[in-house]
């Protein structure tokens, strides 16, 4: 494992992507559903669109399958501009929301559906029919009809389908979706499995952050239409480039505040929702008096209550809200400013130091390294 | 609340009463030896022997027979790309006047339909010399005219029930849209096609007053004939005929469920 | 779009298109213009519209004549009226009786529903024209209903239930239950049992609950209905003729007699366009207002 190159092709500036999206819009009639999108996927990648619906992440992923035509802008894939393709002539196939078997066809005529519309001989689609029905464990399912499946069964089918025509790229609409917890954790993992076994490119459309997290070497943060940042998951959530990417992936404190000095890759901040400045570190440059918002997250703040060590960026107040939830308990800390900030508290011990509890005046602290700057 | 729902079933035990005791009555009375309906002068079959032996009879069934048949399929062809055009093609040149044209024989009494096709053919014939007179061409236009809207309101329902995904799915594994109807849509809204093959066949072959106004010396169907006999008066003749009408009707629907149940248990 | 799809697109439409414009639509155009026009013996019975052999050239003749007879005759308005009054008084019966049987079908157990419903519609599969007829044996002064009463001594002379408007209505309301359970019963099936046991748990008596929940909520049901049953009945020619008498006035026959006994086209069509008037423009707007609503909640 150790000798493995990190798989990371969008940091090759020479590399050609497989997918590109060239400034695409979409309106239907007044609204527009996505916005002078641009976006590289390269060969390989697990990528996915998260958003809230209605953000335009589904509309995407339809213009890739071919069942929206673009009203500006072009699509590539392979270098090829199939913006005016009909989707069936597109080496694309598309795993539906409600994955959309066939209901009068068995699970293998609905999986040879594809391999027979390229005209592929009989024998040939019967090996690759049992092929991907093995891939996906469903090889005992061949004669049965879809409402004869679980809901867990039927998306393996689905996937059958698509992967039995060896497509560019795969699309999944909420593959998930329609399952439940426990399966849907299962499956996420194995989804990942299967991709890393064919080699194909699978592009994503997901609401659940969890989700897109596990699965994704990258995330499109999507609203309204607009793509807000594209990263790896670590990216996403340590180094969120804007107010938005910050506040819809996980959780998030934010100070808002004026720069009052800095160097030294550090700079000071004054937020007059803590009272006193902080330190930040930050490698750019920023001039005195230029707004900024600080963003830390819960669990790379402490709370205690001792007063922290030198060096530390700190505020107190009272607790107005505290949840125990096993592994950590949250803590919601109310400055004298009205400000909350939400802690994570790691239950280290079984019993031992006395947590904060009600009424305790408390002090929440944080390390300079561990906030952000943002500036947008 | 029991006794709520006493009375309930009461009331729907005499609607049931009301829906069946005249057909009941008929089809005993059709073997009832006098003329007579008040008297019953013994069991006889003489009515179905007579009626069978009625070459006037027998010729119009035959007739109203093919008419209803080719009327469901050619309703249930045009019905259906009717409803095709409605449920998929959102916007066209002229759709709102589709739509009405569809929707307007479902609540046009059917006694101007009539009038207006016979007023088209006289003139049709009057200024291209076709039709000549009226015949089983001008009976089938008639009925196709008026069935074609009940075919697309039952495959338009299923039609706009169905999963849209199925199809782009089809399509999305390589199947061109004629295909993709043909091997997915088709068999998806079979049953409604069968429905409405069923609905236009009994509206075509149960039709009077359309046919009163279409038909001819030369082509006259089954209920124009009976409709001249009722209006003389009661006959133990049309009662034999009801009572095969009856007869076949039952052993239909009872081979209709018998499908459907079996297709349930297979599913 | 592609050009391609284009023309699938309009293959698909041209059949049922031009089969409604040419055997529908042009047939609704013939019927006003020749109501439009003057009478005559001869074939066809009326003059043609345009007058192309005219010396001053071509000359349009319209006729607003037939439509001055039709207000002028106490005879039409009198039909129409007598259609709206029957086919109202069906449709009120049909509510009656249509309504307790719809329901007790929506609460009956799930496994009988389909049965139960089955045996509304099947009526229906059997002729029209039986059904009525079988009435005539039942309602004639010599039929089975009268001796059936006379048997039993409620009354000593026969009665004259056929050629009367109550046979009319009967036949009428028999044709057309069926219309009349199958929404209401489609709307009360729908309906959330919780709802029932919410006005329950908040102290409403089963009666009071139905009338203040049930009813509201089947209203769509009923107007559903109501309108399957009172546009055939208003247009109802077959009932009225075999069953009504001499004075049963209903706009279907009216127009039948001018047509066939009269040989009066151009009449004729005049009826026929003041009825589709009365009777088809409500109900277009109906369904527009209906298509707008469920637009607007959607």
């Amino acid at each position: 494992m150790s000798e493995r190159q990190p798989f990371a092709p969008w940091t090759d500036p020479g590399a050609d992507p497989l997918i590109r999206f060239d400034r695409v819009t979409k309106r239907f009639g007044d609204f527009t559903a996505v916005e002078a999108v641009d976006l590289a996927i390269y060969q390989g990648e697990f990528f996915s669109l998260l958003g809230a619906s209605g953000c335009g992440k589904t509309t995407l992923l339809r213009m890739l399958a071919g069942f929206e035509t673009p009203s500006e802008g072009r699509i590539f894939i392979d270098g090829v501009d199939v913006s005016a393709v009909p989707p069936y002539e597109r080496p694309v196939n598309m795993m539906f929301q409600s994955y959309a078997l066939f209901p009068h066809m068995s699970v293998e005529q609905n999986v040879a559906f594809g391999l027979r519309q390229d005209g592929m001989p009989k024998a040939r689609i019967k090996d690759k029919v049992r092929d991907v029905l093995d891939l996906v464990r469903m090889t005992g399912f061949a004669g049965r009809r879809p409402h004869q499946l679980s809901g867990g069964q039927r998306q393996r089918v689905a996937l059958a389908r698509c992967l039995a025509k060896e497509p560019k790229v795969l699309l999944l609409d909420e593959p998930l979706a329609a399952l439940d917890r426990k399966l849907r954790e299962q499956t996420q993992l194995e989804l990942v499995g299967i991709q890393d076994r064919v080699g194909i490119t699978f592009v994503m459309v997901t609401h659940d952050q969890g989700e897109a997290m596990t699965m994704s070497s990258r995330i499109g943060v999507m609203n309204t239409g607009h793509i807000r940042q594209i990263g790896t998951p670590v990216d996403i959530y340590e180094y969120p480039t804007s107010r938005f990417v910050a506040d819809f992936i996980g959780a998030a404190n934010m100070f808002d505040g004026t720069v009052t000095g800095g160097g030294d890759g550090r700079l000071t901040v004054a937020c007059p929702e803590l009272g006193h400045d902080i330190a930040v570190d930050y490698s750019g440059a920023l001039a005195a008096g230029a707004p900024v918002t600080v963003m830390v997250r819960p669990e790379k703040m402490a709370v205690s209550r001792e007063r922290p060590v030198e060096g530390m960026n700190w505020t107190e107040g009272g607790i107005a809200d505290m949840a125990y939830l096993g592994d950590v308990s949250v803590y919601h800390v109310r400055l004298e400013s009205g400000h909350k900030i939400e802690v994570l508290r790691t239950n280290l011990r079984h019993s031992g130091d006395r947590p904060p509890d009600w009424d305790d005046r408390v002090f929440v602290s944080w390390h300079p390294a561990n906030a952000l700057v943002l500036t947008r | 609340m029991k006794r709520n729902g006493l009375l309930l079933y009461t009331a729907l035990a005499l609607a049931y009463a009301f829906l069946y005791l005249p057909i009941v009555l008929m089809v005993i009375y059709s073997f009832n030896a006098s003329r007579l309906v008040t008297v019953w002068g013994g069991f006889s079959t003489k009515w179905y022997g007579e009626l069978l032996h009625d070459d006037k009879v027998l010729d119009a069934a035959w007739l109203s027979l093919k008419v209803a048949v080719t009327n469901a399929t050619l309703s249930t062809i045009l019905g259906t790309l009717a409803a095709v055009v409605l449920v998929r093609f959102r916007r066209f040149p002229g759709r709102t006047l589709f739509g009405g044209m569809v929707a307007a024989p479902l609540v046009m009494p059917e006694i101007i339909t009539g009038l207006a096709m016979l007023l088209l053919f006289v003139a049709m014939e009057e200024t291209l010399g076709w039709p000549a007179g009226r015949s089983m061409t001008t009976i089938v236009i008639a009925h196709v005219t008026f069935s074609l809207s009940f075919v697309t309101v039952v495959v338009q329902s299923r039609l706009s029930q169905m999963d849209v995904s199925l199809e782009e799915a089809a399509m999305d594994l390589g199947a061109r849209p004629l295909k993709v109807f043909l091997a997915i849509t088709l068999p998806i809204i079979s049953p409604a096609l069968l429905a409405g093959w069923l609905l236009a066949f009994t509206l075509s072959i149960d039709d009077v007053v359309i046919s009163a106004f279409v038909s001819g010396p030369g082509a006259t169907p089954l209920p124009i004939v009976i409709y001249s006999k009722v209006r003389l008066g009661v006959s133990p003749e049309i009662n034999a005929l009801a009572t095969i009408v009856v007869a076949l009707v039952g052993v239909a629907i009872a081979v209709a469920g018998r499908m459907t149940l079996r297709r349930e248990r297979n599913g | 779009m592609s050009r391609f799809r284009r023309l699938g697109r309009f293959l698909v439409a041209l059949p049922p298109y031009a089969w409604l414009v040419v055997f529908f639509l042009i047939p609704c155009l013939i019927v006003f213009k020749i109501s439009l026009s003057e009478a005559q013996q001869g074939i066809p019975p009326y003059l043609p519209l345009v007058d192309w052999a005219a010396e001053a050239g071509t000359r349009l003749r319209v006729n607003l004549g037939n439509y001055g007879y039709l207000f002028g005759d106490e005879l039409y308005a009198a039909a129409y009226l007598g259609s709206l009054r029957l086919a109202g008084i069906s449709t009120l019966c049909c509510l009656l009786i249509g309504y307790p049987a719809a329901y007790a079908i929506a609460r009956a157990p799930g496994a009988w529903r389909h049965s139960l419903l089955l045996l509304v519609a099947l009526p229906f599969w059997t002729s029209f024209l039986i059904r009525v007829y079988a009435w005539i044996g039942i309602l004639k002064t010599e039929g089975l209903l009268n001796g059936l009463l006379l048997w039993l001594g409620i009354i000593t002379e026969p009665l004259q239930i056929l050629q009367t408007n109550l046979a009319v209505v009967i036949g009428m309301v028999y044709s057309y239950l069926p219309f009349m359970v199958l929404p209401l019963y489609a709307n009360l099936e729908k309906m959330d049992l919780s709802l029932l046991e919410a006005a329950a748990d908040l102290g409403c008596r089963p009666f009071r609950a139905f009338l203040a929940v049930t009813l509201p909520l089947s209203v769509p049901g009923i107007i559903a209905g109501s309108v399957l049953v009172f546009v055939p009945a208003v247009g109802e020619f077959v009932i009225p003729d075999l069953l009504g008498g001499p004075d049963t006035l209903m706009i279907g026959k009216v127009l039948w007699a001018e047509f066939f006994d009269n040989r009066d086209w151009p009449v004729a069509s005049a009826v026929a366009v003041a009825m589709l008037v009365l009777l088809v423009a409500p109900v277009m707007v109906f369904q527009h207002i209906q298509h707008k609503r469920a637009e607007a909640t959607r």
